[in-house]
């Protein structure tokens, strides 16, 4: 048995349960892994319990108390069937209109029944990572553990040891899946609190291009703990477009990590859009490694009550002449605490690199708040790169503005927010989604076809 | 004859300090009333506290208007009940079109009067017309509220929402200011348009230029955070030609 170590003292307990589920599981997919990952889990478990949760010394944790989540014994979510969803769930868990490819995971598995993948051109693979690696599938295998940094995060750590099931996608060199791939993610309460580590592998081959949408989503007033990583590969001129709504139950933990690689002229867009959870960490990391990739991560955060959410990103400039944007939004109300922190490394070899990031907030109330730390690390000097963030209010004046033509104070206050949302909710291509985060924002049901807005030119 | 809107000795102050120091003033129904006076004479507080602008403190007064307390309204209420503030800076709603905001609005002062809302076909047949009235250009309704648009763009739209909104008393904060002449009659045609008997306007203004293409029936002088001198439109023109200073003497300012 292998020793825990920590900044804080935890509960030995709540790491017994871990250790003992993985025990578990270890034995329940010896023969369905290859070797290599079941390696790779095991060294990711030894990773885990050496690097401990992590404690506010910790410059990445310096604003998030994980301390409650290491308290509380989590115990690996079982196998459910659609016969456990509450009613309607699944409809509330998707997007509607998105779905044609649609793939559905109860408590972190595969979901045959609930799925429908779709017709897939020749050599595509949509479907449960689990059967990919149990048909040793060599691109399935190959890849996992390369892009996420389990090495020094303790909870990519947590999740690469229980690497068992989750999406698999990989698209060959050339092919373009036009319609976005939808992957739902539904927590079942049960009788004590349940993790689940949902494990995503995107790989898209030289010039092939994809889309997909993960959505997560719970029950309200049950403690449970979603503890996701995907990982995305985009080959030499790929397009990847990586989109993840997050809509965890009120008392959930959501920690989740998007870990990119990026080939020469490939372009990937990583969107994040948080709305839910009592507590939710998202990191994405972009390592551009090859000359001329783009990369654009957009971020909208709105959360409420005593809701916390924590947004880190690294991009990685590794190499010349690619590009990043970044945009983050984060709207606070009540008592809600957000945290950003945007890392930008410009390597040396990195010339010509163009990295702009903005991070811009807003209170609600005058008890929300926000944390946000730009950090800028520029290694190579012919550069052009930028960072600002801001936290603001609405100004009363603009409130007026809209009461004075007839407008309730809370629907001013719902059209003033959208309007400080509306550039990053624009970016989102799939309309679907972007209509659904504009209900979510505006607070309404729909969102009538008046509302488009041209562009000026 | 009940009149439209009754001020009476009306005491306002903001963060302590007392800008408005007793002000009367009625408008009837119909009338024009034009407001002048010197910068931070208290022009735009005043249209402000018509409208519910909630910063200001009433201290003492009243504000009457068609028999209803106004002080008691939200300012949602306020513009439910009839009363149109046109904005000296009207705000930018950077993603919501010209058309959702207006149409929002309309529909909440329907609600607000137990009338249906109007659908999609009604409302736009009512948006086109009020559209010609200010030679508007009909891709401006799906721009963002305001954003991006000249300062006579951003104007003509505060006239163009109050001739679709139709409102009773109609307070116009500056509405000239920043504009050439060209926007100027385009607004002041507007504005004429919508003067009728069933209608009350108050116009605030710093220059007399305004008061050539809108004629009002009464110019009230404002200095000081008091109406010192009120009469017909000729006041307009011997301030034009006398300039505010022998105002600010009586008003000991």
């Amino acid at each position: 048995m292998v020793e825990v170590m920590s900044d804080k003292p935890v509960s030995e307990y709540a790491i017994r349960v871990y250790l003992a589920d993985h025990e578990r599981s270890d034995k329940a997919v010896e023969h369905h892994i290859p070797p290599r990952i079941r390696a790779l889990r095991r060294s990711a478990l030894e990773r885990f319990c050496a690097l401990g949760f992590p404690s506010a010394k910790r410059e990445e944790w310096r604003f998030t108390n994980v301390a409650p989540l290491a308290n509380t014994p989590f115990h690996l979510a079982r196998q459910a069937g659609a016969g456990h969803l509450p009613p309607g769930a699944l409809d509330k868990a998707g997007v509607k209109g998105l779905g044609a490819r649609r793939l559905v995971f109860l408590n972190g598995r595969y979901d045959t029944r609930l799925s429908s993948p779709g017709e897939m051109p020749a050599g595509v693979r949509i479907g449960s990572l689990m059967a990919n690696l149990a048909h040793a599938d060599p691109q399935a295998e190959g890849r996992l553990g390369e892009s996420a940094p389990w090495h020094d995060h303790s909870f990519v750590a947590l999740n690469t040891a229980f690497i068992g099931d989750g999406a698999f996608i990989h698209v060959p060199r050339g092919v373009v899946i036009e319609e976005p791939i939808l992957l739902i993610f539904i927590s079942i309460a049960a009788e004590h609190a349940v993790v689940s580590h949902p494990r995503n592998l995107i790989i898209a081959e030289r010039e092939s291009q994809v889309c997909v949408v993960e959505s997560y989503y719970g029950p309200s007033g049950e403690t449970y703990f979603t503890n996701a990583v995907t990982e995305i590969f985009a080959g030499e001129g790929a397009r990847v477009g990586h989109y993840k709504l997050q809509r965890e139950g009120d008392r959930a933990w959501h920690m989740a990590t998007v870990g990119i690689r990026q080939e020469r002229d490939s372009a990937c867009e990583a969107h994040s859009a948080a709305f839910g959870a009592g507590f939710s960490r998202n990191d994405v990391t972009a390592v551009l490694g090859g000359a001329g990739c783009s990369a654009v991560l957009n971020g909208l955060t709105m959360i409420s009550g005593s809701q916390f959410a924590d947004n880190h990103t690294r991009i990685d400039h590794a190499q010349p002449r690619c590009e990043s944007q970044e945009l983050y939004k984060g709207i606070f109300d009540e008592r809600a605490r957000g945290v950003f922190n945007g890392r930008i490394i410009v390597r040396q070899d990195a010339q010509k690199t163009s990295a702009m990031q903005t991070n811009k907030n807003l209170l609600l109330t005058g008890t929300a708040m926000v944390n946000t730390n730009p950090q800028l690390e520029i290694f190579a000097d012919d550069v052009k790169c930028s960072h600002g963030a801001t936290v603001g209010r609405i100004d009363d004046e603009h409130i007026f503005y809209l009461r004075a033509r007839g407008i309730s104070f809370d629907e001013a206050r719902s059209i003033m927010t959208y309007a400080f949302a509306n550039d990053v909710i624009r970016r989102i291509k799939p309309a679907p989604l972007r209509v659904l985060c504009e209900q979510i924002v505006l607070a309404v049901q729909d969102v009538p076809a008046d509302f488009i807005v041209t562009e000026e030119k | 004859m009940t009149p439209m809107l009754e001020i009476k000795n009306l005491h306002a102050s903001i963060e302590g300090n007392e800008i408005l120091h007793g002000i009367d003033l009625t408008v009837n129904t119909g009338e024009v009333h034009a407001i002048m006076g010197p910068n931070g004479s208290g022009k735009s507080t005043l249209a402000q506290i018509i409208a519910g602008r909630e910063v200001y403190e009433v201290t003492q007064g009243e504000v009457i208007f068609s028999g209803r307390n106004l002080l008691e309204l939200k300012p949602e209420e306020r513009a439910c009940e009839g009363i149109f503030l046109a904005f000296q800076y009207p705000v930018e709603i950077p993603g919501v079109s010209n058309t959702y905001f207006l149409k929002a609005a309309v529909n909440a002062v329907r609600k607000y009067r137990g009338e249906e809302a109007l659908d999609a076909m009604d409302f736009l047949a009512l948006m086109r017309g009020k559209m010609k009235l200010l030679g508007m250009d009909e891709e401006l309704m799906n721009r963002s509220v305001n954003e991006g648009f000249s300062g006579g763009e951003k104007k003509r739209n505060e006239i163009f929402q109050m001739a679709v909104l139709d409102p009773k008393l109609a307070v116009l904060d500056e509405t000239d200011s920043g504009l050439d002449i060209d926007a100027l009659k385009v607004v002041a045609n507007g504005v004429n348009a919508l003067r009728g008997p069933g209608r009350g306007i108050i116009a605030v203004t710093h220059y007399q230029r305004l008061l050539n293409y809108i004629v009002p029936d009464f110019v009230h002088v404002l200095a000081g955070g008091r109406i010192v001198k009120s009469g017909g439109k000729e006041l307009a023109l011997e301030l034009e030609e006398k300039g505010y200073s022998w105002i600010d003497e009586k008003a000991g300012v």
